[in-house]
């Protein structure tokens, strides 16, 4: 797993202290069901999902979205230990959700473009690549307890 | 993976809006790439990478360039990028992981610069076609 170095901790801290959670998160969770719609398999109960516009505006798309956020939000306070941060999370995804690690990767990509188009010109190259770390860091943890 | 009629409609319009900052978008993209992914410089041991490089500018040109092919061709991507699948598959080599994080790094510069743009349909539209670019130039690999 990547190391943090205190630029990257701030650049990423200072980020997410602009971001609306709750937005960003039924955004994020929305493009990866539109962009791969394969991982719309993991939501069967959501309703309809028919449509970019269907999926983009599924209440369930939404709260669910916010949910993965603010964990990833949580994870922000304690960059140095994503494993501890995300057990108990890794066994969950593994053993009753059965998710495939690949899909965090996607997730993560999705959430770097969602904070592109947030942030346009903010969201430098060196700012991205913070970011990319972070959602590295993170999906590895996520699969860390896999089995 | 093909591209339906209405991908196709939203690439080559907003084709027609990015290609007045194809060469800023190149260079961007690259740096975006050498910075998040560094492993990918160990395709460029000859070129100077710090940004604002001539290198990294005439490259960058390069490779908008031939996205920008792909989309006047749209609908024969394969043809327009013959010449180009042959660079790839006997010259560069470049390993096939590295087209997706290409491709990742394009988007998010054309997301942070056209996020009006960029919905979650042109979004998907613009991740599919770059895949197809990507297995149209890895598609002589073996």
């Amino acid at each position: 797993m990547g190391h943090f170095t205190e630029e990257d901790k701030a650049t990423i801290t200072s980020l997410w202290g602009k971001v609306n959670v709750e937005d960003a998160g039924g955004e994020t969770l929305g493009r990866l069901l539109v962009v791969y719609p394969w991982t719309q398999r993991f939501f069967d109960s959501f309703g309809n999902l028919s449509s970019a516009s269907a999926v983009m505006g599924n209440p369930k798309v939404k709260a669910h979205g916010k949910k993965v956020l603010t964990s990833l939000g949580d994870a922000i306070k304690n960059l140095d230990d994503l494993k501890g941060t995300f057990a108990q999370l890794s066994e969950l995804h593994c053993d009753k959700l059965h998710v495939d690690p690949e899909n965090f990767r996607l997730l993560g990509n999705v959430l770097v473009t969602v904070l592109a188009i947030h942030f346009g010109k903010e969201f430098t190259p060196e700012v991205q690549a913070s970011w990319q770390k972070m959602v590295a860091g993170v999906a590895s943890a996520l699969s860390s307890r896999y089995h | 993976m093909s591209l339906t009629k209405t991908e196709r409609t939203i690439i080559v319009s907003m084709w027609a809006k990015i290609c007045t900052q194809a060469d800023t978008i190149g260079t961007e993209t690259l740096e975006r790439l050498f910075l998040s992914y560094p492993q990918t410089k160990t395709y460029f041991p000859h070129f100077d990478l710090h940004p604002g490089s001539a290198q990294l500018r005439a490259h960058g040109s390069k490779v908008v360039a031939a996205v920008g092919d792909a989309a006047k061709n749209i609908d024969n991507i394969g043809a327009a990028l013959t010449k180009l699948s042959e660079l790839h598959a006997y010259v560069l080599r470049v390993d096939p992981v590295n087209f997706k994080l290409l491709s990742h790094c394009l988007l998010v510069t054309l997301a942070a610069r056209f996020p009006a743009d960029f919905t979650a349909e042109a979004h998907a539209a613009w991740d599919k076609f770059l895949s197809v670019v990507s297995s149209v130039l890895t598609e002589k690999y073996r």
